[in-house]
């Protein structure tokens, strides 16, 4: 603790992200790189040429078959004493006995459960980074109230410290967000959580951006004095008015992209970002607290025909639970955050809870560089609290809050999530029950690259900025 | 000195009972009388006029003591009109006593105690000196009511965030802070010259001098906020040069230098789950606390988020998976914060005689399966109602019902 005192969190504007998205929430299959009219021709320029492209390449790793673990698949099965064979950064098999390639490491799983990799839908890792100066604030571009030309990952910073504890967490996939302080911050990163140089080798190889918007205090509080809005229903103006001139610029584009008959328009990066929304190629991403603001955004979508992928926050989220279900939007929520501003005032522990029994789709989300290193606790917390209250919450669906959801928020789900033949091999194995307090993940494995080891000194990666530290005596990371 | 609203006779049956004081008792009476804790056994006899609660499978423990926070002195942090826990316009706010600003009706205390909590610290902040913290019990209807003792402690910044009170420097932290010091106890010696005026002009105004006076013979500690290894030392060198008593709070490097701290017989509060490194702390550790612990300093746990204070429960669970033993994290939000605040007489364990603050759980307090059953404050039971719970029973079902 740095005093005795919180951090006014509230008041940064780190915490609170916006999200819209635009499809249904069918299996999505990474989606085509971000704004890029699909054909090429010589006399066009930068739009034609591959637009900041992942260099991500998979780390080379032995096979590995973990056995006599009990096997968490976020796909309706716990299986004691089972099975995982991983092999070439996919999972081959999950099942009671699997017999080992001969070049395959066997890891003894006795006592030891093993999940899917954690996805984070709502972090500002590396574009908030420690150590938290003024020179690594590069998460609001606090300019203008719509900034859908920035991208977070030109912000990112990899050799953010905090990288390797929320690895050690069993975090393998994050969405990094510009913060909430405007309307609309900006595309967000969707990254695979390991030690890299540059942004683009952690770049979700196919993964569609998500556009940041945010409701409520947070532009108000920012903008009420550097010429608005001011006021919700400005909030709401402002929204609007950006879709309004996307909407004509994806008309000129669409038409231009038909034929390539003359000159091609002249590019304008915000409304490049808000078309593929309209497009429904880009997903939005929606800090809103409030649910009589969540159900304001809900008819901006419908006015400009988009859908909201995720609420983020969604502290009243609970209010609004049979809507929300209703129209297929997710709710990415905390456990139990709540009072540090008035939009958050009503916030309750069974806010996940609740959202699951009306047939929603809940997410546990961190916003927070300690809660993301405890993902699994949050949830536990979020599930239990559902129990105690009489809501059937099974370990199964609070698992899929940080696994199989966020990866339907991301546009994931068909690669990562769940422990499933074919599916990435993010995994991660854990020295107990993952819903216990006194449980840590022991190993994880991205894309099959055992990335983090709890039990070996050469497998816990450390960035730049922590050289020259002396570790703690015992320090298991 | 504390209140009893009411006289009556509670005896909580059939438990483990984890006194905190001594080893676990299976299968054990806690009897309650007239708020005070009357005995603790396997064979206590249970009056016949005593209201019974059926424990049996359960866990009983002392009420959990957040140590750090501002209950009732923050309503919403974003409002400044909800806030009174830091003094304005005075670096040295010694003085500045926080109790008048506690709101015994906030929402943050029902939502707190139902959870294990029932004794926090209420501090203030910002400043050099930041001013005087109390300790409160979460119940009841007046301040005189919740207050447990006051003052606690005194304040001061003595982390990278005092440096703005101090002239941009951490060596102006400590020179500032000796001026104080040595002002105040100039002020004692000389108050007849200095209400003639005939003193040179003094570095803070009477009253802070004036409420600096028992931190300087030593009958209120002061509450270090320090972080950075040189910053610890810094505390306890000042500690020694006017003898003072010191309490570290933050600590994220103590761990460095554990040896020293023990040997100076200095406590500390550590908050466990913040391991997120500043240039103020960037040898902060997950196991600090169990570190500091088994150097032999006392050591009490924190959660520092006031509307999270709830959390203090898995604050000491991650303390223990980094290394403390669960004795030991009990102990450090029971008795060992009382120790350190100066009220073991009477809170932090289950004995004859303490304020009867009891919690019985339906199972390891530190889990997240565990939920709290009853919670008993001063031997009055307290309802588990919060403005949280009426609005889960409001939206349970949608569509809610006004």
């Amino acid at each position: 603790m740095r005093t005795l005192l919180p951090l006014l969190l509230a008041l940064t504007g780190a915490c609170a992200s916006a999200g819209g998205g635009t499809r249904p929430a069918q299996a999505p299959a990474p989606a085509a790189p971000a704004a890029a009219p699909a054909t090429a021709t010589p006399e066009s320029t930068s739009v034609a040429r591959l637009q900041y492209p992942s260099t991500y390449t998979r780390h080379p790793n032995p096979p590995v078959l973990i056995r006599n673990a009990t096997i968490m698949t976020a796909t309706g099965q716990e299986t004691p004493n089972g099975s995982i064979l991983l092999k070439d950064g996919r999972i081959v098999a999950v099942g009671a006995k699997l017999d080992a390639p001969t070049d395959a490491v066997v890891v003894d799983g006795t006592g030891k459960y093993v999940t899917p990799g954690l996805i984070d839908d709502h972090s500002h890792l590396g574009v908030y980074a420690a150590p938290g100066t003024d020179a690594e604030s590069d998460g609001n571009e606090a300019t203008n109230p719509v900034t859908a030309e920035v991208w977070a990952e030109h912000s990112f910073w990899p050799q953010d410290p905090q990288i390797p504890l929320a690895i050690a967490g069993g975090i393998t996939t994050i969405q990094a967000l510009p913060g909430s302080a405007n309307l609309i911050g900006g595309r967000s990163a969707i990254l695979k959580l390991i030690p890299a140089r540059t942004v683009q080798e952690m770049k979700f190889p196919g993964a569609r951006y998500g556009l940041k918007m945010a409701c409520g205090e947070n532009p108000k509080r920012v903008y009420g004095r550097k010429g608005g809005p001011s006021t919700r229903m400005g909030n709401m103006a402002g929204y609007r008015a950006a879709f309004i001139q996307a909407e004509s610029y994806r008309r000129k584009w669409d038409a231009w992209n038909k034929d390539h008959k003359g000159d091609p328009p002249e590019r304008n990066l915000r409304s490049e970002s808000l078309a593929e929304v309209l497009r429904g190629t880009m997903y939005v991403q929606n800090h809103c607290y409030r649910a009589d603001e969540m159900a304001q955004m809900l008819d901006l979508g419908h006015e400009f025909g988009f859908k909201i992928r995720s609420f983020h926050h969604a502290v009243e989220s609970y209010k609004i639970a049979d809507l929300l279900a209703k129209e297929g939007t997710s709710v990415s929520v905390w456990a139990d955050w709540w009072g540090f501003k008035e939009e958050a005032m009503d916030g309750i522990q069974q806010n996940a809870a609740l959202n699951q029994q009306a047939g929603g789709r809940p997410i546990i989300h961190s916003d927070d560089p300690g809660g993301i290193q405890r993902l699994n606790q949050e949830a536990a917390k979020a599930m239990y609290a559902g129990q105690r209250s009489g809501i059937l919450i099974t370990r199964d669906q609070a698992l899929r809050w940080i696994t199989a959801n966020p990866a339907w928020a991301l546009g994931l789900d068909s690669i990562v999530g769940t422990l499933e033949p074919g599916k990435m091999a993010d995994v991660v194995v854990w020295s107990g029950d993952p819903f216990s307090v006194y449980s840590k993940a022991v190993q994880v494995y991205n894309d099959g690259w055992l990335v983090y080891d709890r039990n070996d000194p050469a497998r816990r990666p450390r960035t730049d900025f922590e050289l020259g530290q002396e570790p703690a005596p015992g320090s298991d990371r | 000195m504390i209140t009893f609203l009411l006289a009556q006779t509670i005896a909580i049956t059939g438990g483990t009972v984890y006194p905190v004081s001594g080893p676990k008792l299976a299968n054990a009476t806690v009897l309650i009388r007239d708020g005070r804790i009357a005995a603790v056994g396997a064979n206590v006899a249970v009056p016949t006029d005593a209201t019974r609660i059926d424990a049996r499978g359960k866990w009983v423990t002392p009420g959990l003591i957040d140590g750090a926070g501002q209950l009732g002195l923050v309503e919403i942090s974003a409002v400044p009109g909800t806030r009174e826990g830091t003094l304005q316009g005075d670096t040295i706010a010694a003085a500045f006593n926080v109790a008048e600003g506690i709101n015994p009706a906030s929402t943050l205390i029902p939502v707190t105690r139902i959870e294990g909590i029932t004794t926090a610290l209420a501090a203030p902040s910002g400043n050099l000196v930041s001013g005087q913290a109390v300790l409160i019990d979460l119940d009841g209807a007046t301040i005189e009511q919740m207050v447990v003792k006051s003052p606690v402690g005194m304040v001061a910044d003595l982390s990278e965030s005092g440096k703005d009170d101090a002239g941009g420097s951490r060596a102006g932290i400590a020179a500032r802070l000796r001026q104080v010091f040595r002002d105040a106890l100039e002020y004692e010696r000389r108050k007849t010259d200095y209400s003639r005026a005939q003193m040179r002009p003094l570095s803070a105004s009477a009253a802070d001098l004036e409420a600096l006076l028992p931190v300087l013979h030593g009958r209120v500690l002061l509450i270090a906020l320090a972080n950075r290894r040189s910053d610890i030392e810094t505390a306890l060198r000042l500690a020694r040069e006017f003898k003072l008593k010191l309490i570290l709070a933050g600590g994220a490097e103590g761990w460095e230098v554990a040896a020293e701290i023990a040997a100076a017989g200095v406590p500390v509060l550590v908050e466990p789950m913040d391991n997120i490194p500043g240039y103020d702390s960037l040898g902060i550790r997950y196991e600090n606390a169990a570190l500091l612990a088994k150097a032999g300093v006392t050591v009490a746990l924190l959660e520092t988020d006031t509307h999270k204070s709830r959390n203090l429960r898995q604050q000491a669970g991650n303390a223990v998976s980094y290394g403390m033993t669960w004795d030991q994290a009990l102990r450090a939000v029971t008795l060992s914060p009382a120790e350190i605040f100066g009220v073991a007489d009477r809170y932090g364990s289950l004995e004859p005689g303490k304020v009867a603050n009891v919690v019985v759980w339906s199972g390891d307090p530190f889990e997240f399966t565990t939920g709290v059953e009853h919670v008993l404050i001063r031997g009055k039971e307290i309802p588990l109602r919060s403005r949280q719970t009426e609005l889960f029973e409001r939206y349970k079902s949608l569509p809610p019902s006004y």
